[in-house]
C-alpha cells in the first residue's frame, strides 16, 4: 500500500535531498513528490507518495523526524486527509471527435486551456484515481501527452507544531546544559 | 557586543576557541590556505597527520576518550573524500566530531574546478548534519550549530564545507549569542509514568538482565548504571561500545554479549525474562538471529534517539530520554519501591544468579597459553596485567580486537576506543594519537593486527614528530586473521588473499622514524618486552608474533541464535594449567 507523507521543512539548500535520502538509502522508489513554499516563506510543505514496506513505515517517519531541517512529519495514510492532484493533458484529435472530447472533459470537470486544429490542452484536478480514469478516457480518443503534478494532501486533523527553542552558542552550552534549554515533552 | 573587521578564517578560529577547541587534526591544501594562514599565529594546536582519514580517526579517538568534540580539517576534493570512511565510522558509533573542509570559491562551484568535489552531497548520508557555507555572514552561526549538533542528543559527526573566498572574505565579526534549530528536538527527561512502570517491571522480574550500550558512555551515565545494577542486583553486560561503563571486575558484570561474547552473557540474554536495554541499538552482532533473541524477555528500551526504539526489536516499555537523567530518576523510584517490592521474587532471583554463576563456571573465557608460541589471548592477558584497568586501549579491527575486548579489563568508561559499527581497519593507531593528545598523562595502547597496522604506518611520522607516548602493539598472526577464520570455518579453509607474507622488520621500521621498536616471538620474552615498551618514554612499536591459526571463540555463526555458540575448535587443545 502506498504511504502518503506530509512534511514541513525549512526552506534550505539540501533539505529535499536529505528527505529523499531517507527513502533512497532504503531502496524505496518515490511515486510522487511535491514541494512548495508555505505562508511562511522560510518553510516548505512536501507531500511524498511512496511504497514502503508496512513494517518499516514508522521507522521511515522517525528517520525523517530526525532530520535537522524537518519541523514536522505526518503519515497521512493513517489519519483523515484530503488528497488532490492536477493533470495537464494534450490530446490530438480529428474534427469528428472534438465535441465528444469536450463532453467527456465536462464530466470530469476538466477545463480547456488551449484549443487548436490539432486538438486540445486540458486541465483537470481531483483525487488521483479519478485522474487515472480521465486519462484512460482521453487516450481512447487519440494520441495524448500527460503531465501530472503529483499528489498534494492536507490533513483534516490539526496537529500542534512543536519547535525547539533557541539555545546559547558556544562551549558555555555544555552537553547537558545545552539540552536544558531544549524542548522537552 | 564587540564588532571588528576580520577574515572568515579568523572568525572560524574565534568560534572554535569559543567552543573550547584546543587542538585539531588536519591536512592542508589549496583552498584551505587562508585558514592555515590564520592558524599560523593562533594558539589552537594543529596536528598535521599523514592522511586525512587519520585526521578524522584521531578526532574520533580524542572524542571517545574525553567526551569532547573532536575536530578535523581537510582540503577540498581529495582531502574531503578521504574523510568519508571516518565520518561513516563516527556516524555508526555516535562519536561527536566536527569536520571542516575547504571548498573551491563560490563562483567556481559547479564548474568542475580543480579539486572540486560535491562534498556537501557526498557527506550528506554519512553525517548527522552538514553545511555548505555560501556567505561569510553565516559562518559563525553555522560553526556553533555544528558543535551543538555534534555533541548534543545522540552525538555524531557534522561537516562544514567552506569555500576559499568565504575563508578570505573580510567582514565585521559579532559573536553569535544564540542559535536556533527549531526542527532539532531532543527528548531528555523521559516520561515520568514510563519510568515508574519500568521500575515496577524491574522489581517484578525474576530473571532481569541489564544490557548497556554506548549511549551510557555518551551520556556519562556509568555511575547511574552501576547504581541501577547494584540496587536491582541484576547481571549486566556491556556491548563492545560500552566496555568500561561497568567496571570489568564488578561482580555483576558478566562480560560482553554477541558474536564473540562470553558464554554466560549470551546464555543470560537468552534466558532472562526482562531485558533492560540502555542506550543500545540491538545490533546484529549482539542479537544474532533476531527472531531467537531474548525469546522469553519483555523489553525495556531506553534511548535518546526515538528511531532506535522498535527498530530491530519491539520494546514493551519504551523510554526516550538522556540516559543520565532518566537513570537517576529511575534509581530514585527503584529505591522508593524497594521496601515493598524487592522481596517478592527473592527466591527466583537467587536461582537466576546461581544459574548465571554456573554458566560462568561451565565456560569461562579461556586464556590459552602455550610454552612454545605466544597465543593471542596470552598477549591480551599481559596487556591487561600491565594496564590494570587503567590504560586507554585503542584497537584496530579484527581478531585482535575481539580478544582485546574479551581479556582486557577496564575500570572506567572512555578507556576502550575502537571502531564498532563500521569495523574500519586502520582505526587503532590514529585513534590512539587522538587519545594521546587528549590524555597526556595516560598509558595508551594501540592494539593492531598486522593487516590494520600496515594501513596506518604513515602515522608513525606524526607519532614520532610529537613524541606521543603511544605503545603500538601489533598482534602479528601473519594473516588477515578474522577473514582467515571465516574462510577456515565456513569455506573449507580455502585461504584466499588472507596471507600477509611480508611484514617490515619492526625495529628497523621504528628506527627509520626515530622511535624504538622490536619483535618478540617467544612466550617468555613477552612480559619483559611489554614492560620495556611501557617503560620506554615516548612511542614504542612492539611487534608480537603470535600463533598464526588461532580462532576467536566463543563464536556465534552468522544466522545463528546467540545461545548457539561454537565454544572452541573441533579438537580442543589441552590447556596447560
Ligand atoms: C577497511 C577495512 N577493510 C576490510 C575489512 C575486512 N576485515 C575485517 S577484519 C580483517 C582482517 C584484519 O586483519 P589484521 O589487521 O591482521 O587483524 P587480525 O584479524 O589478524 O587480528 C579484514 C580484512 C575491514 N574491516 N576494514
Ligand atoms: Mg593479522
Amino acid at each position: 500500500m502506498l504511504q502518503v507523507i506530509s512534511l514541513l521543512v525549512e526552506n534550505k539548500p539540501g533539505a529535499l535531498m536529505r528527505v529523499t535520502g531517507v527513502l533512497s538509502a532504503r531502496g524505496y522508489n518515490i511515486e510522487s513528490l511535491t514541494v512548495a513554499r508555505t505562508l511562511d516563506p522560510g518553510l516548505s510543505r512536501m507531500t511524498i507518495v511512496v511504497d514502503v514496506d508496512p513494517s518499516l513505515r514508522r521507522q521511515v517517519i522517525k528517520q525523517m523526524n530526525k532530520l535537522v531541517n524537518v519541523l514536522q512529519v505526518s503519515d497521512l495514510s493513517e489519519s483523515p486527509a484530503v488528497a488532490r492532484e492536477m493533470v495537464l493533458l494534450r490530446v490530438r484529435t480529428n474534427l469528428d471527435n472534438r465535441t465528444a472530447i469536450l463532453k467527456e472533459a465536462e464530466i470530469f470537470s476538466a477545463r480547456v486551456v488551449d484549443s487548436s486544429v490539432e486538438g486540445f490542452a486540458l486541465e483537470a484536478t481531483g483525487a488521483p484515481e479519478k485522474l487515472d480514469e480521465f486519462i484512460d478516457v482521453m487516450r481512447s480518443y487519440g494520441e495524448i501527452e500527460v503531465t501530472r503534478s503529483g499528489m498534494v494532501a492536507v490533513s483534516l486533523e490539526s496537529k500542534k507544531l512543536r519547535l525547539a527553542p533557541p539555545i546559547l552558542a558556544g562551549a558555555e552550552s555544555s552537553r547537558i546544559d545545552s539540552r536544558n534549554g531544549v524542548f522537552n515533552g | 557586543m564587540s564588532s571588528n573587521l576580520m577574515s572568515g578564517a579568523r572568525m572560524l578560529l574565534e568560534c572554535l576557541t569559543r567552543e573550547g577547541v584546543e587542538c585539531l587534526f588536519g591536512y592542508p591544501g589549496g583552498v584551505t590556505l587562508p585558514f592555515y594562514d590564520a592558524l599560523y599565529e593562533h594558539p589552537i594546536r594543529h596536528v598535521l597527520v599523514r592522511h586525512e582519514e587519520n585526521a578524522v580517526f584521531a578526532a574520533s579517538g580524542y572524542a571517545m576518550s574525553t567526551g569532547k568534540v573532536g575536530v578535523c580539517c581537510a582540503t577540498s576534493g581529495p582531502g574531503a573524500t578521504n574523510l568519508v570512511t571516518g565520518l561513516v565510522n563516527a556516524m555508526m558509533d555516535s562519536t561527536p566530531v566536527v569536520a571542516l573542509t575547504g571548498q573551491v570559491s563560490t563562483k567556481l562551484i559547479g564548474s568542475d574546478a580543480f579539486q572540486e568535489a560535491d562534498t556537501f552531497g557526498i557527506t550528506r548520508s554519512c553525517t548527522k548534519h552538514n553545511y555548505l557555507v555560501m556567505s561569510v555572514a553565516d559562518l559563525p552561526r553555522v560553526i556553533h550549530e555544528a558543535f551543538h549538533l555534534a555533541k548534543s542528543g545522540r552525538p555524531g559527526p557534522v561537516l562544514v564545507d567552506i569555500p576559499k573566498d568565504v575563508f578570505a572574505a573580510q567582514t565585521h565579526y559579532t559573536p553569535v549569542g544564540s542559535i536556533h534549530l527549531p526542527g532539532y528536538k531532543i527528548y531528555t527527561e523521559g516520561h515520568t509514568g514510563q519510568i515508574r512502570r519500568a521500575a515496577q517491571m524491574m522489581w517484578e522480574s525474576s530473571r532481569p538482565m541489564v544490557y548497556a550500550g554506548g549511549g551510557i558512555v555518551a551520556a556519562e551515565a556509568s555511575g547511574e548504571l552501576r547504581e541501577l545494577v547494584e540496587t536491582l542486583d541484576a547481571p549486566a553486560v556491556c556491548t563492545l561500545m560500552a566496555l568500561g561503563a561497568m567496571p570489568s571486575s564488578h561482580r555483576n558484570f558478566i562480560s560482553m554479549p554477541g558474536m564473540h561474547g562470553s558464554y554466560a552473557a549470551n546464555m543470560a540474554m537468552t534466558g532472562c525474562d526482562l531485558l533492560i536495554a540502555l542506550g543500545t541499538r540491538f545490533d546484529d552482532r549482539v542479537t544474532g538471529r533476531l527472531a531467537a533473541f531474548a525469546p522469553h524477555a519483555r523489553i525495556i528500551h531506553l534511548d535518546i534517539d526515538p528511531s532506535e526504539i522498535g527498530k530491530n526489536r519491539n520494546a514493551d516499555l519504551p523510554i526516550v530520554g538522556d540516559a543520565k537523567r532518566v537513570l537517576s530518576k529511575l534509581n530514585k523510584v527503584l529505591a522508593e519501591l524497594q521496601p515493598s517490592l524487592a522481596q517478592q521474587n527473592s527466591d527466583a532471583r537467587r536461582a537466576w544468579w546461581k544459574q548465571i554463576r554456573d554458566w560462568q563456571d561451565q565456560n569461562p573465557l579461556q586464556p590459552v597459553i602455550s610454552a612454545s608460541e605466544i597465543k593471542p589471548q596470552h598477549l591480551m592477558l599481559e596487556i591487561d596485567r600491565i594496564s590494570n584497568g587503567e590504560a586507554i586501549v585503542c584497537s584496530d579491527v579484527g581478531q585482535h580486537q575481539m580478544w582485546a575486548a574479551q581479556f582486557i579489563r577496564f575500570n572506567r568508561p572512555r578507556h576502550w576506543v575502537c571502531s564498532g559499527g563500521l569495523g574500519s581497519m586502520g582505526f587503532g593507531v590514529p585513534s590512539a594519537m587522538g587519545a594521546a593528545f587528549a590524555n597526556p598523562d595516560k598509558l595508551i595502547f594501540a592494539i593492531c593486527g598486522d593487516g590494520g597496522f600496515q594501513m596506518s604506518i604513515p602515522e608513525l611520522a606524526t607519532i614520532a614528530n610529537h613524541g606521543l607516548p603511544v605503545k603500538i602493539i601489533v598482534m602479528n598472526n601473519g594473516h588477515l586473521g578474522m577473514v582467515r577464520q571465516w574462510q577456515d570455518l565456513f569455506y573449507n579453509n580455502r585461504l584466499s588473499a588472507v596471507q600477509l607474507d611480508t611484514f617490515p622488520d619492526a625495529q628497523k621500521l621504528a628506527s627509520a622514524y626515530g622511535i624504538k621498536g622490536r619483535t618478540v616471538e617467544s612466550p617468555i620474552e613477552l612480559a619483559p618486552a611489554l614492560q620495556q615498551a611501557v617503560d620506554e618514554p615516548g612511542p614504542y612499536l612492539l611487534n608480537v608474533k603470535v600463533s598464526p591459526f588461532e580462532n576467536v571463540y566463543p563464536m556465534v555463526p552468522a544466522g545463528a541464535a546467540i545461545n548457539e555458540m561454537v565454544l572452541g575448535p573441533p579438537q580442543p587443545v589441552a590447556v596447560p594449567k
